[in-house]
């Protein structure tokens, strides 16, 4: 298409049909204002005027729009889901950045510079030159304590946070420990609350002074906000009771992985089960190098892994 | 007394609902540390407008409520900024509600109520928000077995003490109370009232009591102001005022109560 913008930029279309990475000019530049916003507040909500997107909301179109204003083309890009590449809302989001913006698209994490995620951190460390984009459900972690948007707003602008405490306090009452496990709040740079997205508590420590910028996108309450660089994350929690991350009893059932965050994988209807790494680009990549996890037998005699990828 | 400053100053408080509805006008007056101040009067007569003008709650139309934040001498309260009103309001303030709905949050345990102005000034230790909690509940006299129970499994005269703690706990120096014993029946309201009287003569706590039952007035307050039709009508001792009424009014409010 080609045409000209006022700015004498010119636009540009990889399939004939859309912009580059789908939305037009105008609203990238809204957004990267309000990403310029949230990383200079970190983990305040900034507000945007989110758009609507080809897919059902819930489906990641926060953090679609954010890749979309970011993306450029010599960028490479992995998409995960639940720390896998090949499911669902992770092929689709992948073709459509392929179709879209014409970008290489990877599973290799390493390789990626922009990493769209939803529900996990890779293992891999992450570098400065990587930016992790999230995809939010639910960006107010007070909500669910406090239903008033004016009420919250006000919360967070005078850091009066001692209701979050409060429902830690009531998870050890009647449990004896912290029960939340994932989307657990976490305080930013000594000020702002914020709801890490729904990842594991498990990946919580990995947002402490990430050298990657994290920005995350909820696209139904169309807020944005982020964590700079090298930023203190700390979990919120109590003096008696500090912070505590799932461990895993065994290790990765293919490649034997430890400290890492495990799936569960039932292999019968007679209870056998497994734990594999969560994350698969960092169980392949172990498998590819020579590790063998203590089911791996079992688990290929039932054709598991599946050894071919998706089209990316 | 006279080289004491006041606590809480009212002068010339007035406020008129949307529609030129008087709520109260003109109420003027100085509560000390440790003083109870009783407001008496009809349904109607201005007495929760008052109390929502002195607790932050509505901004009043005309005069001024001033309070000693923080010992540092009186100050406008509606002048100060929404974060430091708010800050007064969890902290050297407490409000007790005639519906201990509208005081507890109904889905928090009674140890995380009473815990919660604990961790809003930054508590951060399980164990002596606990022990704390615990203690107040041993104060307004509810079992120690019942702190994990939320308080709607609790009875409403325990409903209104867990309240009285979740307020307490953070020592106030000043509380409101709007009908603190409205919906109990006598027996559980003469028992709240002994110990809401104990907890505030122990704490040295000053209040402004707002209600229509004479009985609560006569334990608990110093003084006393009657109220009709938006107006104070007749203030004083709460004995004398009870004893030896002056106004008409008064006098009708007086006589109206059934001698049992």
């Amino acid at each position: 298409m080609n045409a000209t913008a006022g700015s004498g930029e010119a636009f540009l279309s990889v399939d004939g049909s859309y912009n580059f990475a789908y939305l037009d000019e105008q609203t990238k530049r809204m957004i990267r204002r309000t990403l310029l916003k949230a990383i200079a507040i970190p983990g305040y909500q900034a507000p945007f005027g989110g758009r609507e997107m080809p897919m059902a909301y819930g489906w990641g179109t926060g953090g679609i729009q954010v890749t979309a204003s970011i993306i450029g083309m010599d960028d490479v890009l992995k998409v995960i889901d639940q720390g896998a590449d090949d499911t669902t809302n992770a092929v689709s989001i992948r073709r459509f950045f392929r179709r879209v913006a014409g970008v290489q698209a990877t599973e290799e994490t390493a390789d990626a510079t922009i990493i769209q995620t939803r529900h996990r951190i890779p293992e891999l460390p992450l570098t400065e030159d990587q930016i992790l984009v999230y995809q939010v459900p639910m960006p107010e972690p007070l909500r669910r304590l406090e239903p008033r948007e004016a009420e919250t707003r006000k919360m967070h602008a005078y850091a009066e946070y001692g209701l979050m405490h409060v429902k830690l306090y009531e998870d050890i009452a009647r449990h004896g420990e912290i029960t939340a496990t994932y989307d657990y709040p976490v305080e930013v740079n000594a000020r702002y609350v914020m709801a890490p997205s729904p990842i594991p508590k498990f990946d919580n420590p990995k947002m402490q002074m990430m050298p990657a910028l994290q920005l995350f996108g909820a696209g139904r309450e169309k807020r944005i906000y982020a964590v700079p660089p090298y930023t203190q994350v700390k979990s919120l929690d109590f003096d008696d009771h500090p912070f505590k991350t799932q461990v895993f009893a065994d290790p990765c059932g293919l490649c034997g992985a430890e400290g890492v965050f495990l799936d569960e994988v039932i292999l019968d209807d007679k209870g056998d089960r497994m734990f594999v790494c969560s994350d698969s680009d960092h169980c392949r990549g172990r498998r590819e190098a020579g590790h063998v996890g203590p089911r791996a037998a079992a688990a290929a005699a039932l054709g598991y892994p599946d050894s071919e990828g998706d089209e990316a | 007394m006279s080289d004491m400053e006041p606590l809480l100053a009212a002068e010339g408080v007035g406020h008129v609902y949307a529609g030129g509805q008087l709520g109260c006008a003109d109420v003027s007056f100085q509560l000390y540390p440790g003083e109870i101040l009783g407001v008496v009067g009809e349904s109607g007569s201005g007495k929760s407008t008052l109390l929502a003008c002195l607790s932050g709650a509505i901004r009043p139309e005309m005069g001024q409520v001033r309070f000693d934040v923080g010992r540092q001498g009186l100050r406008d309260v509606y002048a100060l900024s929404e974060p430091e009103r708010r800050m007064l309001m969890r902290t050297e303030w407490g409000m007790v509600h005639q519906n201990p709905r509208d005081g507890l949050r109904m889905n928090v345990s009674a140890g995380g109520n009473v815990g919660e102005r604990m961790m809003n000034v930054g508590a951060r230790h399980y164990g002596q928000i606990r022990t704390e909690a615990l203690d107040w509940l041993n104060r307004v006299e509810i079992a120690p077995e019942r702190i994990d129970h939320l308080p709607r499994t609790f009875s409403g005269g325990m409903q209104q003490r867990v309240q009285i703690a979740r307020i307490l706990v953070s020592k106030p120096r000043l509380v409101f109370m709007d009908e603190p014993t409205g919906g109990l029946d006598v027996s559980v309201q003469a028992r709240l009232l002994d110990l809401l009287r104990g907890l505030v003569r122990d704490l040295g706590v000053a209040a402004v009591v707002v209600t229509h039952d004479l009985a609560v007035v006569r334990l608990l307050s110093d003084r006393l102001m009657v109220m009709q039709g938006g107006r104070v009508v007749e203030t004083g001792l709460t004995d004398r005022v009870l004893d030896d009424p002056q106004h008409p009014y008064s006098q009708l409010l007086v006589s109206s109560v059934l001698q049992a």
